[in-house]
């Protein structure tokens, strides 16, 4: 019975998502919106990719609202999780293999993150994508060693620092009289590395906060305990 | 391909993922299956977001060497998408995390043995013994009537 009526369910979500899809022409989007920003974008932001135009200049106060909801997701894990005990029994440390990967990693994975963030007004990326690369990067060592410790501390004071900035340069923009998180400084020449005002700056921010979060949330989902 | 198998091809697939999810969630017996069950149904409804704004012949909306693009994909809902899937990230964390309480508060994770167990927790901070519940109350069926009383007496 309690299959029968899941079936039904699914079957029904399936024929309502498929009456909206049959109401949209494939390539002529119901969103006007769209066609404006790609004609309009590159002038008033000045960065290469449309899509961190929309990200950042056009959507600041969402991509602000994203964090938020980000950092709530991380604290109420690391809430429910809770803290671990001293004495808890750890998995075995890798082997070596996986340990000296993980070290040679450990530089590359730095350098790709901040190149993804860095560029993400040109290229494909940004704070979001390169932010879980540098993440990925600080809990490497702890898959191959289990008992590393983490500097939570250190994660806590970059995350704040990048939340805090991304803010604070919301609020220049208001102090010069514009919008809150209106892009500021010069656009420079389209599709340079400074170029595009604040939003690299902002992707930054972002980035740093992003990768800080995701690290400590992974950290304290490898250290959570279960009695075996 | 011509246009329209195209377009079905693309929502079906995206409605597939969401409606394979959906199912997964609502039918999934162990805990662990659920949330990769919502991972699937989180990717499928950022397929049919993209999807949305998917124009044949078009480019990603980035310019490179100067060149604008004649035809660019619609930005919008791929920074949408960007932000679905990072807030997805988050809440599958989060999802995680409280399987893991759950395994570590019951020792399994089987819905149904959850469940049971879960029903007997109630109960005993209720202060209700387990056999005498609302769902299970106790004694054999029919039960015994009182002296005086006759059955089916409210009906004639």
């Amino acid at each position: 019975m309690r299959n029968l009526t899941s079936l039904l369910f699914a079957a029904g979500l399936a024929f309502f998502l498929l009456v909206i899809a049959a109401r949209f022409d494939l390539g002529a989007a119901p969103m006007l919106i769209g066609n404006a920003i790609l004609q309009e974008a590159p002038e008033q932001t000045g960065a290469a990719n449309i899509v961190t135009s929309v990200v950042l200049g056009y959507r600041g106060i969402d991509t602000l609202g994203e964090i938020a909801i980000l950092f709530t997701a991380s604290l109420a894990a690391g809430l429910v999780l809770g803290r671990r005990r001293p004495e808890a029994a750890r998995d075995a440390d890798s082997g070596a293999v996986l340990q000296i990967s993980a070290q040679l990693l450990f530089p590359l994975l730095l350098v790709v993150g901040f190149y993804i963030i860095l560029h993400g007004h040109l290229t494909p990326g940004g704070g979001f994508q390169g932010g879980v690369i540098l993440a990925a990067a600080f809990f490497l060592p702890l898959l191959a060693r289990p008992g590393t410790s983490v500097n939570h501390a250190g994660l806590s004071l970059v995350e704040g620092l990048a939340g805090a900035g991304f803010i604070l340069i919301g609020l220049l923009a208001l102090f010069q009289g514009k919008a809150f998180l209106e892009p500021l400084l010069d656009k420079g020449t389209l599709g340079t590395l400074v170029s595009a005002g604040t939003l690299p700056l902002l992707y930054l921010a972002v980035g740093l906060k992003v990768g800080a979060e995701l690290a400590g949330l992974l950290a304290n989902l490898a250290d959570s305990e279960v009695d075996q | 391909m011509n246009a329209a198998e195209l377009h079905w091809l693309l929502y079906g697939g995206a409605i597939g993922l969401i409606v394979i999810g959906a199912a997964g969630i609502v039918m999934g017996k162990h805990l662990f299956r659920i949330i990769l069950a919502l991972a699937i149904a989180e990717a499928g409804a950022n397929l049919m977001l993209v999807v949305a704004g998917l124009r044949p012949d078009a480019v990603a909306p980035i310019i490179t060497g100067g060149i604008i693009p004649e035809q660019m994909v619609d930005p919008v809902p791929q920074a949408m998408v960007l932000t679905a899937i990072v807030i997805g990230v988050g809440i599958q964390a989060l999802a995680l995390s409280l399987a893991i309480r759950v395994y570590k508060a019951y020792g399994t994770l089987d819905m149904r043995e959850i469940r049971l167990k879960m029903a007997a927790d109630i109960d005993a901070a209720a202060g209700v013994d387990d056999e005498v519940s609302q769902e299970s109350p106790v004694g054999e069926r029919p039960l015994e009537l009182p002296d005086g009383v006759t059955t089916g007496g409210a009906g004639q």
